[in-house]
């Protein structure tokens, strides 16, 4: 690249930077997007501002790209961890401000279930999209998932399988919330290549999850309507 | 290097190849969530059933049970020290089911991904892949595969890193890769990137293609891509026996055996020169395959029109081939990689 086309970051004005924040996560650039957010910062932006409209805002255009099939893994991943350099200098300064938490969701594979691809699209998606993530990994029995929503106190359960054959354990796991009367404390969301809609509500969870994309647009909107109605109520 | 396979199809102009393994194997019993591969240990005689059920149906060439038999997977099951005996056992049913079918059959030794992300993405290094790979390769190797077959694979650094193992346990080699997303694989990878891909391996298959994936049509689309790519290699076309569909507690695949059938003999007409079946595809499918690939001529490889009037419509509309390849538009400025 010639240096007629260099590009210095703290020349833009905020709407440019911005702009070209959601062009850098879209192209994984780490050490650019940490940079910027830093400019934005000395320039007095907060720290949840910074997050939901230049880093979340970036990472939904990836989402995007990645539902349509104009982006594949690789370019998610890359853009993940570029929004994990600028979460990385934010993270402290969220709690510090207290900043309104996005939310929390526990997820993992569960029993009998080795795949992990898919689950740790959507972890670091939903990171991207300033959640706070706590990943249980591979084949998860019922105990363990009910000790992560009890240490953990998240928003959001999340389970995934890719065999035909362990999918019907998502229905123990949601059999096995019911049964304590602790189902409705949490957003239950299921996707794995296998499952589909109808899957979904037939075993009782609040939605079925085509990708890694849908699963952020999904818990985005349930957390919101969580917050409406607890606000409803207070 | 002596290879069973390339002599094979010096004599004949299509072969089939198998069916569904895991398909067949829980419906003997297998268990949610149980590795395949330790029943080579446990239960020899259905896996000798498995392979006996293709072989029968006519299939010139079948694959082992031994998807999961790299030590990243065995591990999930606690049996990673066993990858080189749990690998040698598949093969050596496999061979005794060959030498006794009463016709000429190839025993293809199976190898599926090791499930983790290669680096730089993720933490699997080639070094490791190949390792791995290879570890399990010599197992099949001992056990008397006539051809290691590496399949269902997304990442074009991981078939690279199954080539080299391959090449290390000095066996002929054919692999395939699952193109289920928007006509890519799972990495991006379309159907002319994995064309130019193979052609750069310094031990390129004897054939490579596709398997897996998300139906008849697709698969098809892809074969014609490989070709419209200019593959002059022989291609493999291994596609499920349509989508599966969940019923009142069980999974089924919606795929008829004349669905398959006609899927056979399109893939023939498209360029496949290797064609069998994978997810759902029983015995009954192989018969019907077999009998419409031996009655039916040839014809002009089919447009991706007659394909979805054919077999159903495809899951993208486009395969990331050509000018219609959706994209963003982007600001001026763009930098970096």
């Amino acid at each position: 690249m010639s240096d007629d086309d260099e590009i210095i970051l703290s020349e833009l004005d905020d709407d440019e930077l911005v702009q070209q924040m959601f062009d850098d996560l879209y192209d994984g650039l780490k050490e650019e997007i940490e940079e910027a957010v830093n400019i934005l910062l000395e320039r007095g932006w907060t720290p949840y501002d910074i997050l939901t409209k230049a880093l979340v805002g970036g990472m939904t255009i990836v989402g995007n790209d990645f539902r349509d099939g104009i982006l594949f893994v690789p370019e998610v991943l890359m853009a993940a961890n570029a929004m994990k350099g600028g979460m990385a200098i934010l993270k402290p300064l969220l709690v510090e401000t207290g900043a309104p938490r996005i939310g929390k969701m526990v997820i993992g594979t569960v029993k009998g279930d080795i795949h992990d691809i898919g689950k740790n699209l959507v972890a670091m998606m939903m990171e991207g999209a300033g959640f706070e993530v706590v990943d249980l990994g591979i084949n998860n029995a019922v105990e363990k998932y009910l000790a992560a929503l009890e240490t953990e106190q998240p928003d959001i359960l999340g389970m995934s399988a890719l065999l035909t054959t362990t999918m019907p354990y998502m229905k123990v796991v949601i059999d096995t919330l019911k049964e304590k009367g602790i189902r409705d404390d949490y957003i239950v969301l299921v996707g794995g290549a296998p499952l589909n809609e109808e899957f979904g509500r037939a075993i009782g969870a609040d939605a079925y999850c085509r990708d890694a994309a849908v699963a952020v647009e999904t818990a985005k909107d349930f957390v919101m309507r969580k917050h409406n109605q607890m606000a409803a109520r207070a | 290097m002596t290879s069973p396979l390339a002599e094979m199809l010096k004599t004949r102009d299509w072969l089939m190849a198998d069916g569904a393994t895991g398909t067949t194997l829980f419906n003997m019993g297998l268990q949610s969530g149980d590795a395949p591969e330790l029943w080579n240990e446990e239960h020899p005689d259905r896996i000798a059933a498995l392979y006996r059920g293709a072989v029968e149906a006519g299939s010139d060439l079948f694959l082992t049970n031994s998807f999961g038999g790299t030590r990243s997977r065995l591990k999930l099951h606690n049996a990673q020290d066993r990858v080189f005996e749990l690998n040698r056992r598949a093969a050596e049913i496999g061979r005794e089911v060959a030498d006794t079918a009463g016709h000429k059959v190839l025993v293809a030794g199976s190898m599926g991904p090791t499930g983790e992300i290669m680096a730089p993405m993720g933490p699997l290094t080639h070094e490791v892949a190949v390792e791995m790979f290879h570890e399990q390769a010599e197992g099949l190797k001992a056990g008397g595969a006539d051809v290691l077959w590496v399949e269902t694979i997304s990442a074009p650094e991981e078939y690279a890193a199954a080539a080299e193992a391959c090449r290390l346990a000095g066996m002929d080699w054919c692999g395939t890769m699952s193109f289920d997303t928007a006509g890519r694989t799972m990495m991006g990878l379309t159907s002319a990137g994995m064309v130019e891909m193979v052609e750069r391996l310094p031990n390129a298959p004897t054939a490579f293609g596709a398997n897996c994936g998300v139906g008849a049509s697709d698969l098809l689309r892809t074969v014609l891509g490989f070709r419209a790519a200019g593959a002059e290699r022989p291609v493999i076309a291994k596609g499920n026996a349509g989508i599966p569909k969940y019923h009142e507690g069980h999974i089924h695949y919606d795929g008829t055996p004349e669905l398959m059938a006609r899927y056979a003999v399109l893939a023939r007409d498209a360029g496949a020169t290797i064609i069998g079946g994978c997810c759902g595809t029983t015995a009954e499918h192989l018969r019907a395959m077999k009998t419409a690939l031996e009655t039916t001529a040839r014809g002009p490889a089919p447009t991706l029109e007659q394909i979805a009037e054919e077999l159903g419509g495809f899951s993208s509309g486009s395969d990331g081939t050509g000018d219609d390849t959706p994209t963003r538009e982007r600001r001026g400025r763009r930098r970096g990689a």
